[in-house]
């Protein structure tokens, strides 16, 4: 039960890119086309899980024991960025067909900062093996959604008559805004 | 070798890294719940930029082409360790008011890019102004969005008071949207300006 909170707070209470400003460059770069955000969207997901399981992994039975904790975040840059080369070099040979889909955008994510956010934020909290995964999963999740989201509303709004000053990115954050609003609705629903 | 003053410049104004070339949001957006928090960031930011740039120039015909990018991380990622200590030991007030952001100095996309673009390129010199150049126009931006925040959200500047009590605050502008709302009038502020030159 208490994991499925977790999930459900990652996913819309403390939505990483809505209420935390984790992610914001690749949810307002790549979120013109529904087709792209579901892909980055995805993509984040993939790495996100992986990078939660191996930076806990490297803080607890590495850094940890060698009390050299405080390179905490050298060591997971290096994770995370050795971890999204492998996940490359791995689905280009074993799944051609999701390299496809996910291939341009994992170089990107090296730089998210959702990914190292996750990871400090589980250390922080002190979380166990288990709950940093679903934590990775709830939050990466809650990225997908927003990703999406933003990208359905950019679409229609593509199509609209906006002022001349607001073009482009005034106009992106203005709806992020409204959205931001709307996922305010969900705070104090879980807490943990 | 480029003047420095036109680099300070550049960075400033004609290529200022939040309000012309949009990188670097997650802390633009993230700690500008105050002016104090924004100035602060932008500070940070460019201790580190000043400190990865240099670095990364006088490096910059030891480091292979191709493993370059881990390598300026790997610098990166030791300056914001150093910051973080220093904030720690120095000024824990605004270590804590920062928090999870410090350490995501690391990911900074400002940081990287000037790396890549600037430093790896030119000499010690011209990239220590290179790095002023970006971080000042970085903090400038926070800092200009700290202070509208802070005034609409909370009736404060720089933690004194301005509004009368009387006043209503609008609480929204402190809070996450706020961040995206504020930013929004900014840029469509400047975007407005810029036309008008134009015509």
């Amino acid at each position: 039960m208490y994991l499925i909170l977790l999930l459900l707070a990652g996913i819309f209470v403390n939505n990483y890119v809505l209420s935390q400003f984790l992610g914001i460059c690749p949810f307002l770069g790549v979120s013109k086309k529904v087709d792209t955000a579901a892909g980055m969207g995805m993509a984040v997901i993939f790495v996100i899980v992986l990078a939660s399981a191996a930076s806990w992994l490297v803080y607890n039975l590495i850094l940890v024991p060698l009390h050299i904790e405080y390179l905490y975040n050298i060591a997971f840059i290096l994770v995370i960025a050795s971890l999204v080369q492998f996940v490359e070099m791995f689905l280009k040979k074993a799944a051609p067909a999701l390299y496809q889909a996910l291939g341009v955008f994992l170089p990107l994510i090296t730089t998210n900062c959702a990914v190292l956010g996750v990871a400090v934020l589980n250390m922080q909290k002190g979380y166990s093996f288990i709950e940093s995964i679903f934590n990775g999963i709830g939050g990466a999740a809650g990225f997908a959604l927003a990703i999406v989201l933003f990208a359905g509303i950019r679409e229609r709004i593509a199509d609209n008559d906006t002022p001349k000053a607001f073009d482009g990115f005034p106009m992106a954050l203005v709806t992020a805004g409204l959205m931001s609003i709307a996922f305010l609705g969900f705070s104090g629903l879980i807490k943990l | 070798m480029a003047n420095p003053i036109k680099i300070l410049k550049n960075g400033i104004i004609n290529e200022n890294p939040t309000f012309v070339q949009v990188i670097g949001m997650c802390p633009t957006l993230a700690v500008t719940s105050s002016a104090i928090n924004g100035i602060g960031m932008g500070l940070s930011t460019t201790a580190v930029l000043i400190f990865a740039n240099l670095f990364v120039s006088l490096l910059r015909k030891v480091i292979p082409d191709k493993v370059r990018i881990p390598c300026f991380i790997v610098v990166i990622a030791t300056f914001v360790t150093i910051i973080e200590f220093m904030l720690k030991a120095y000024l824990p007030a605004l270590n804590a008011s920062l928090g999870l952001y410090i350490p995501l100095i690391v990911v900074n996309c400002i940081i990287l890019a000037r790396a890549e673009a600037f430093a790896s390129k030119n000499g010690p010199i011209a990239s220590i102004f290179d790095g002023i150049g970006m971080g000042l126009g970085f903090t400038i931006a926070l800092g200009v969005l700290g202070l509208v925040r802070e005034f609409i959200g909370a009736g404060t500047l720089f933690d004194m008071t301005v509004l009368p009590e009387a006043f209503p605050r609008t609480l929204l502008f402190v809070m996450a949207p706020g961040a995206f709302f504020t930013l929004a009038c900014l840029m469509a502020a400047l975007n407005h300006f810029r036309n008008k030159k134009k015509a």
